[in-house]
């Protein structure tokens, strides 16, 4: 399978007049195209930090990032990143929300007008579309900020704690959701969680970032062995249990 | 998704208490509004006849009879519009400049981190400095005229503008600002995207602000240099001693501004749409 991001020898300081804050040290890593990787890790271990680099948001102080082969210099279309709230414009619409990013880069044609069409329809936003984000529940504004950001139509996709402002019912509603919309769409997902659990039934592998500076600590592979594999039926699988128990001691020793 | 409506606009009062409650928040509501006019009525009619009856002198506390008599005569003379129009155009003038400018300036200061900086010392001195110490200055620069008068207002509106406007920026969310960002936008369409929509009820608050300010700088314009106007007829008629004059004109005064109050309100009603 192809490597659709490189991560190589990533260092990044923070410079303050406090003095320096080294958030990430010597990561490396390669994710494969079509796969989904969550990462957890003790706060402040670098994890935002680590998807910002990526995004291109920020420059690293060592090392670099490839995508698709090319070194990140500054965001780009292929790139999608999600953030912990869904920061809905309260003065647009929901339609007008997530035309977002296609008016932002001039891309508005019919075409990717069928598409936000398609995806509004799909995800049962549809009959909302000319309603304000006050008058959408959690959820529904977190598909809303979801669709914004797959409209636009990355190849890859950073979740930066995306559900953690959901409560427990609605937030594993939106994780069935989203699981099945990253597999249907196919896209690549790399998505950062506090959550130990969460994290195991999203994922293809499971990475565990070390205390400040952040540096990979170890990496699980999940493989549980059900048919139509989604978040729920993963926590019902009987390998969960396990990979639960070795995640939160690896993450325990360290905290 | 609806019961959001359902909320706001109850629905047919079935409960014989719920209509009980509904007829006493009536009630209050009458009763403040006849209580108001009343207190108006009542001021005015003392006023009337303390003057008809000569406990006080009317040469000097003007009465309301006479100041509809003035208004009459200003009309007859074919002045009073004149005088009317001359002050609500340069106020009108003054608050919408001091805004539109404010907010420009605001938007200069957001773009250059270093302009804010090296400007922030500058700004706090003249926001405390009183404005209408410098209204001589410019006077002597620009000359006697509505010119000088709408710089004074501006002077007085302008520096509390870029202040709020700005802060208004930079209370917006930063994260709001980065999703732009990682759809690859520009600065510009930061600006356009977010900064100025999200701050848009910051100044529609501004231009109300000013509203109450441009009448202060007009006022002020006018006692020191016009020749026609509100505040014009207030220093000309102390100076002649017509206090009928001066209470005309701060009687339509109050009435001018409170309306065009309203129309900003009316207008923040308009175009701040508040989808609930
Ligand atoms: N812009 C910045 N300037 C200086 N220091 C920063 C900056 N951003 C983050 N840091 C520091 O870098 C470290 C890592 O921050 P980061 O936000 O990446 O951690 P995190 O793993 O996402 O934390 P959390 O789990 O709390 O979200 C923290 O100690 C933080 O204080
Ligand atoms: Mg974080």
């Amino acid at each position: 399978m192809k490597k659709i991001v490189q991560i190589q020898n990533l260092g990044m300081k923070y410079q303050s007049l406090n003095g320096e804050i080294n958030a990430l040290t010597k990561i490396n890593l390669d994710i494969h195209e079509g796969e989904f990787v969550s990462i957890v890790g003790p706060s402040g271990c670098g994890k935002s930090t680590l998807l910002s680099i990526i995004s291109g948001l920020i420059k690293p102080t060592e090392g670099r990032v490839l995508v698709d082969g090319e070194t990140v210099s500054g965001t780009s279309r292929k790139i999608g990143y999600m953030l912990q709230k869904d920061h809905l414009f309260e003065w647009r619409t929901i339609q007008g929300n997530i035309r977002l990013g296609l008016e932002i880069q001039k891309n508005i044609t019919p075409d990717t007008k069928a598409y936000m069409e398609h995806l509004l329809q799909t995800y049962g936003l549809f009959e909302f579309r000319h309603k304000y984000p006050s008058q959408l529940s959690g959820g529904m504004r977190q598909r809303a900020a979801l669709i914004r950001t797959l409209v636009t139509n990355p190849q890859i996709l950073l979740l930066d704690e995306a559900f953690s402002a959901l409560d427990y019912q609605t937030r594993l509603a939106v994780n069935e959701d989203i699981y099945s919309i990253i597999k249907k769409e196919n896209k690549t997902a790399i998505m950062v969680t506090h959550d130990i659990a969460e994290s195991i039934s999203m994922a293809d592998r499971v990475v565990v970032l070390s205390r400040r500076p952040g540096t990979i600590k170890e990496i699980y592979s999940i493989e549980i062995d059900i048919e139509e594999r989604t978040p729920l039926s993963s926590r019902e699988a009987p390998e969960f249990q396990f990979y639960f128990q070795e995640i939160w001691k690896e993450l325990d020793v360290h905290v | 998704m609806s019961n959001t409506k359902l909320e706001l606009t109850p629905g047919p009062a079935t409960s014989p208490e719920h209509e009980a409650f509904l007829r006493s928040v009536r009630m209050e509501k009458i009763k403040v509004r006849v209580t108001q006019i009343l207190i108006l009525v009542i001021a005015f009619g003392l006023w009337e006849i303390c003057a008809q009856l000569r406990i006080v002198d009317p040469f000097i506390t003007s009465q309301p009879s006479r100041v509809i008599q003035t208004i009459f005569t200003l009309h007859q003379e074919g002045v009073l519009f004149h005088h009317i129009a001359v002050t609500c155009v340069e106020t009108i003038i003054g608050f919408l400049l001091g805004t539109i400018l404010g907010t420009i300036i605001a938007v200069f200061l957001w773009w250059s981190e270093f302009i804010s900086k090296v400007a922030e010392p500058y700004l706090v001195i003249l926001n405390s400095l009183p404005k209408i110490a410098l209204g001589p200055i410019f006077i002597v620069w620009i000359g006697a005229g509505p010119a000088a008068i709408i710089v004074m207002t501006l002077a007085i509106s302008l520096i509390v503008t870029i202040l709020e406007v700005l802060n208004g920026f930079i209370a917006i969310d930063k994260e709001k600002i980065k999703l732009v960002h990682i759809f690859g936008g520009s600065k510009t369409q930061v600006l356009r995207k977010v900064l100025l929509p999200a701050s848009f009820p910051t100044i529609v608050n501004a231009l109300k602000i000013n509203v109450g300010l441009s009448w202060v700088g007009v006022i002020v314009g006018e006692f020191l240099v016009s020749k026609a106007g509100l505040g014009y007829l207030i220093v000309y008629g102390g100076q002649v001693f017509r206090l009928d004059l001066v209470m005309t004109s701060v009687f339509i005064l109050g009435i001018a501004a409170a309306v065009m109050y309203q129309g900003v309100v009316l207008f923040e009603k308009i175009v701040v749409k508040n989808p609930k």
